[in-house]
């Protein structure tokens, strides 16, 4: 609930705790404890251990990749995720554009895909290409403004999730 | 050559808007330096030493008359009045400054062209063979799957933040003039058995610290799946790619320690996943893009002229020059000519304004008005009329065009150096110019056909891995001095030089290179070219000469062939 979230095309209030990665370890349970109600994203590797507990949870829980994990080990969880984040821990780390296709394109994930993180008005025509519908935009960023970037391009060459037919395809 | 239809021009105004706000942010203090560091590199500027540098992509290197025009005018209003082609097939400005450069692209999208990817860490532009099409021995025309590949690289989205800058060759003529296998991926296009067009796929090649000649991954990848390969190999990379140091970030790192076949059990397991989706291309697609490179309107002519006969019978000079700066036509009566724009005392691969506008009103008269920029830096018309070939000449004179060096010792590659570059430990242009001054047209012909490539840094810009010599700028507790390699090429059997011992100050080079010389006259077979003898006699006599017992007579004799030679 700290950042201001753009998501399908709209700003809107983000009702979702990113529950970090160094505040679970040894107080992992306090915290859950804490958040028992909220819709919550844990980081991989909790989700990995306590699956089922999480699960059971009366708040929702999605997942957040760090920018050297891949969505593989995701593959099987998918249908039980609404919401899965990809982090960019510097906006010009590459890697979570890969990772977003591979969700959408390849493993064919249809929940919400967000993209967190250090998350710039710049980046986010190509992130949206790839797939990422939802953007938790760094504190500092104009929303409004960032709004805009979605349609910094009318069309573009290749094929991309929002536009899986690619342009040689269409041409008139 | 390509034409834009709407859609590229759409996407190219959508960019300059994009830019031009991109530009307006960060001057009113609402970019930090760091994030519009990568957006103004993918738009191919740089900050240099003096001034910011702005690197115009030539896609392939093909060019036309009206796009050098414009390249003049920039260079006129916008510059200090001159260019410089580019190891990529590029042209850069030195000096435009940073709040004029979305006119300046914005002037450059009215003739269809950009700096888009030409710098920072995404998929740079694609070369190719600077002959393609027009050669008389070719697999297939390598420019209409360079297209292919522009289109589907320019903006490509999951690939803007790689690890490293990435560069792709094509090449479909026998002769390899395009450096294919020292690139991220080289693509040599092949026929398989069946006659189907295909591509042999080399990965990990690469310059800079750390030399590498790329692998085989595939031995014939089938034309319809280029694009999806393509996708699979960057997709490996971005995941995989180091990022955590920067000069272990290019793919060539990623190869080698990952084992060429696990990387290509990698790329083929990626690729099974995107293989056969809406990214293979349709036959449709190739045949729209060949239509670009149809033959112009060739006459038919007969294959002697006459006029060039008598030319080339009375005309010493002339004659030297089209020895050494035609090439062979496909078409009866046309001949490839290459203009070589390293003639001594200029910088090497520089063109003033109006150098620029002659040569595009010589394409308009000679060549169809079109010309390919070549990776050594020189000017390509590719479609001469030899009956055209000794006016062609006496024009190119007018203007200092005429050099008649290319491929010899004096037809230097040559990155800017330590007078532009901020990334340079040394000077470049100078160290040209004192080896050009050191030998005479008659001694460059009985040297013959030698590369050699000079970087001002480890970046390698100048290609020096791949000179038969190669000379390297290093910076010794704060002087500038040079390392000298023998044994590199960029051809079809390409190799990596060696270097050959102790660096030498900058005084010391030009006398250097005549003692490599003098080794290889006195040790080469009749009509055997350098790399032969090199590779027939090894380091050993090279070195001998370079590291004897000095007698102190190298200062002197310098200063003497300082005046003497021109």
């Amino acid at each position: 609930m700290s950042s201001t979230l753009i998501k399908d095309g709209n700003i809107c209030a983000d009702n979702w705790f990113l529950l970090a990665a160094d505040t679970l370890g040894d107080t992992q349970a306090d915290k859950l404890a804490e958040h028992e109600g909220d819709d919550i994203i844990v980081p991989l590797n909790c989700w990995l251990e306590i699956r089922g507990q999480l699960l059971a949870r009366t708040g929702k829980t999605g997942v957040w990749l760090q920018s050297n994990e891949t969505p593989a080990a995701l593959a099987a969880d998918l249908a039980q995720l609404p919401l899965i984040a990809l982090n960019f821990p510097v906006f010009s780390d590459g890697r979570p554009y890969s990772s977003a296709r591979e969700l959408r394109q390849n493993m064919g994930y249809e929940g919400e895909l967000r993209a967190v993180g250090d998350v710039l008005r710049d980046q986010l025509f190509y992130m949206a290409r790839c797939g990422f519908n939802a953007f938790a935009l760094r504190d500092d960023q104009d929303p409004e403004v960032a709004l805009t970037a979605l349609n910094d391009f009318q069309d573009s060459y290749q094929a991309s999730v929002d536009r899986p037919v690619p342009l040689f395809r269409r041409r008139a | 050559m390509y034409r834009y239809d709407n859609y590229d021009h759409q996407m190219l105004a959508d960019r300059v808007a994009q830019f031009r706000d991109q530009t307006h942010r960060y001057l009113a203090g609402k970019l930090s330096d760091a994030e519009f560091l990568p957006l103004r590199l993918q738009n191919g500027l740089y900050v240099q030493r003096l001034a910011p540098m702005l690197r115009i992509a030539i896609p392939y290197g093909m060019l036309s008359s009206n796009q050098l025009r414009k390249l003049a005018y920039i260079a006129d209003y916008y510059d200090k009045g001159y260019a410089h082609l580019t190891t990529r097939q590029n042209i850069q400005f030195n000096w435009p400054a940073l709040a004029e450069v979305p006119d300046i692209l914005e002037h450059l999208a009215e003739v269809e062209m950009h700096a888009i990817q030409t710098s920072g860490n995404c998929i740079r532009n694609t070369t190719t063979d600077q002959f393609a099409g027009v050669s008389a021995d070719e697999v297939e025309d390598a420019r209409a799957y360079c297209e292919i590949i522009r289109q589907w690289s320019t903006f490509h989205p999951e690939f803007a933040y790689l690890p490293r800058k990435f560069k792709i060759a094509v090449c479909g003529t026998r002769r390899d003039q395009a450096a294919t296998q020292v690139h991220d991926i080289g693509l040599y296009i092949v026929r398989n058995d069946a006659g189907d067009i295909g591509f042999r796929v080399l990965v990990g090649g690469g310059l800079g610290r750390t030399p590498v000649i790329g692998s085989e991954i595939r031995e014939f990848l089938p034309q319809q799946h280029l694009l999806t390969y393509l996708d699979a190999i960057l997709r490996v990379y971005n995941r995989e790619g180091r990022r955590d140091n920067k000069y272990k970030a290019r793919i060539k790192i990623l190869v080698r320690e990952t084992g060429v076949d696990d990387f290509r059990d990698k790329v083929e397991a990626e690729w099974q996943a995107i293989k056969d989706g809406p990214m293979t291309l349709t036959q449709d697609e190739v045949e729209r893009c060949r239509a670009f490179f149809h033959d112009p309107a060739y006459k038919d002519l007969p294959a002697h002229s006459e006029t060039l006969e008598q030319a080339l019978n009375t005309d010493v000079l002339f004659a030297a020059w089209y020895q050494q700066n035609v090439a062979a036509h496909k078409k009866a009566g046309y001949a490839i000519v290459t203009i070589c724009v390293k003639k001594t005392g200029f910088a090497p691969g520089d063109l003033d304004a109006d150098q620029m506008r002659f040569v595009a009103d010589l394409a308009d008269n000679y060549s169809f008005g079109e010309m390919r920029i070549a990776h050594t830096q020189n000017i390509v018309f590719a479609d001469v009329e030899k009956d055209a070939l000794y006016r062609l000449w006496q024009d190119l004179k007018s203007h200092d065009l005429e050099a008649d060096n290319l491929g010899l010792l004096s037809d230097m590659i040559c990155c800017p150096g330590g007078d532009f570059c901020a990334l340079a430990n040394a000077k470049s242009i100078p160290i040209a110019e004192s080896i050009q001054r050191r030998f005479s047209h008659d001694e460059l012909r009985d040297i013959g056909a030698v590369s050699l490539n000079i970087s001002g840094c480890m970046n390698a810009c100048g290609h020096h891995h791949v000179g038969n010599i190669g000379i390297l700028g290093v910076d010794k507790k704060g002087e500038e001095y040079y390392q000298v390699s023998l044994g590199g090429s960029a051809d079809n059997d390409t190799s990596l030089g060696k270097i050959v011992g102790p660096a030498f100050s900058q005084e010391e080079i030009p006398v250097v290179i005549e003692k490599i010389v003098a080794v290889y006259k006195e040790q080469r077979h009749a009509d055997e070219a350098f790399l032969h003898t090199y590779q027939r006699i090894g380091m050993e006599p090279f070195k001998d000469a370079l590291y004897a017992p000095k007698n102190a007579d190298s200062k002197s004799d310098n200063k003497e062939a300082q005046g003497a030679r021109s």
